[in-house]
């Protein structure tokens, strides 16, 4: 689980602007040089930047995003070459996804990753929960995010590059091997552990593909429509009704607390759009991977103490990122003793 | 015995301080990070005063729970371990009402404002009332 963390916008690692130019002159066709290169402030373990291709007509705008290497990796992350892989996929299947223009060799000396187009519109939740530009949108975003997780969940498997298997059990164990660093005894997090497995989900559910991070945060929106899904970074193939779980979680409600779906809308509206998109809900299941969500929020936070005393990152909001597990645990307690 | 001001006061004038004077001054990621150890040191103040009130009755509540002594550390580690390996009854209304309130003890240190406690507040309250309904009617 990647935390998001400003801290990272505060430190950039170096990246190479007349390296970076260089590739772009000879992957975009036409382009003179690049311009307006900055670091947009994004996740720990990688990093996002926008910059524009000059061209011999306008610009066209870029984000790269990549791996130096040698960094904090996160447990589920699938490898940004295969995010490319997802991404383009889904591109041909019409899934609203930014356009992938190139992925990074070895030999481009920038690290991995890959360059996608710029996809404008919005993706601060606040700013679409509040601004006046979302209000014809806003009412209808849960049943879009319902549509568009459909549309994700059905794409062919055959087509896509090999990823992680990540089942209910399998995401269970994973957790679990991770809490066993905690040196801190957590006993409503004991609680939850037990709760996923004694109410298992079957382990016939059908292996499908399953984005992993899909919340308000990581969708561009539109004052129209949905305009491309981001952060690939978890993909993998599990249980779909993970992405729905997910997204009902208590930190994208961004204060919207009667609202389950982003702060936005109700699961009724959010199961609907998923079905009128060909998909298929099940509403228990959907809660055993909301629990299962706080549950991996929590461990995440209670992880970063160790990153804080190992000396790895020594910051104020680092150690301030810990403290926030008991939020979770209040989540978790609310789920399972007082239902939402 | 210490002379004053008391911790609470110096953490509390130090925070003051660092709001009114220093974060004006900054802008940026800087400033963020500022705010963040502001954050910090009102954490510290509110752990400070209210670990005294809360210690004392979760280690009474632990004690009743288990039946034996032991620290904090020890009896949270010995709850955690009966949850775990289902010894203990998940489904007591002790055990729900220990870490109901030992939760909420922590959120009134760590993030008091936080809605989803707010939310659960709500709720468990709610709960209550329905409780004592039936019980009356």
């Amino acid at each position: 689980m990647e935390m998001i963390i400003s801290a990272a916008a505060a430190n950039p690692s170096v990246l190479n602007a007349s390296t970076l130019e260089s590739l772009i002159r000879r992957v975009v066709p036409d382009a003179q040089g690049i311009s307006g290169l900055r670091r947009l402030s994004g996740g720990a373990s990688q990093e996002t930047w926008a910059f524009d291709a000059d061209l011999d007509a306008g610009k066209l705008a870029l984000i790269l995003r990549r791996a130096p290497g040698g960094e904090y990796r996160n447990e589920a992350a699938s490898g940004l070459d295969i995010e490319a892989a997802v991404i383009a996929q889904l591109e041909r299947l019409g899934v609203a996804v930014p356009r992938v223009r190139y992925v990074l060799l070895p030999d481009d000396g920038l690290g991995y990753g890959f360059v996608t187009e710029h996809v404008e519109g919005e993706t601060i939740p606040r700013k679409i929960l509040r601004d006046t530009a979302f209000d014809a949108i806003r009412p209808r975003l849960a049943f879009e995010f319902g549509r568009v997780l459909a549309s994700i969940h059905r794409a062919p498997l055959e087509a896509m590059p090999p990823l992680r298997l990540l089942p209910a059990r399998e995401t269970l164990v994973m957790l679990r091997a991770i809490h066993l660093k905690d040196v801190t005894p957590r006993p409503v997090l004991e609680l939850a552990f037990r709760w996923l497995a004694d109410h298992l989900p079957a382990a016939s559910v059908l292996p499908q593909l399953v984005h992993g991070d899909f919340r308000n945060g990581n969708l561009i929106v539109g004052a129209d429509r949905i305009r491309a899904v981001l952060d690939w970074e978890l993909v993998h193939l599990g249980d779909p009704m993970e992405d729905l779980g997910w997204l009902c979680l208590m930190p994208w409600r961004f204060g919207a607390v009667d609202a389950p779906v982003g702060g936005l809308g109700q699961r009724e509206d959010l199961f609907a759009g998923y079905e009128a998109g060909g998909g298929a809900v099940d509403a228990q299941r959907v809660r055993w991977w909301e629990v299962l969500g706080s549950l991996r929020w929590a461990i995440a936070c209670a992880d970063m103490v160790s990153v804080f005393r190992s000396g790895a990152d020594r910051t104020v909001e680092r150690a301030m990122v810990a403290r926030r597990a008991s939020e979770n645990e209040i989540d978790l307690l609310r789920l399972l003793q007082l239902g939402d | 015995m210490q002379d004053a001001p008391t911790p609470v006061e110096l953490l509390s004038v130090v925070a003051d301080f660092l709001s009114n004077e220093v974060l004006p001054l900054l802008h940026g990621a800087t400033a963020f990070q500022l705010r963040v150890a502001i954050n910090a040191l009102s954490l510290v103040q509110r752990e400070t005063s209210l670990a005294q009130v809360q210690a004392p009755l979760e280690h009474a509540r632990l004690r009743a729970l288990l039946g034996h002594d032991g620290s904090l550390q020890e009896l949270t580690a010995a709850l955690a371990q009966g949850i775990a390996d289902g010894r203990l009854d998940v489904a007591s209304p002790d055990l729900a009402e220990h870490l109901w309130q030992t939760t909420c003890d922590k959120l009134e240190v760590d993030q008091p404002k936080y809605a989803g406690y707010v939310r659960a507040l709500q709720l468990h309250a709610a709960a209550r009332r329905r409780a004592t309904d039936a019980a009356s009617s």
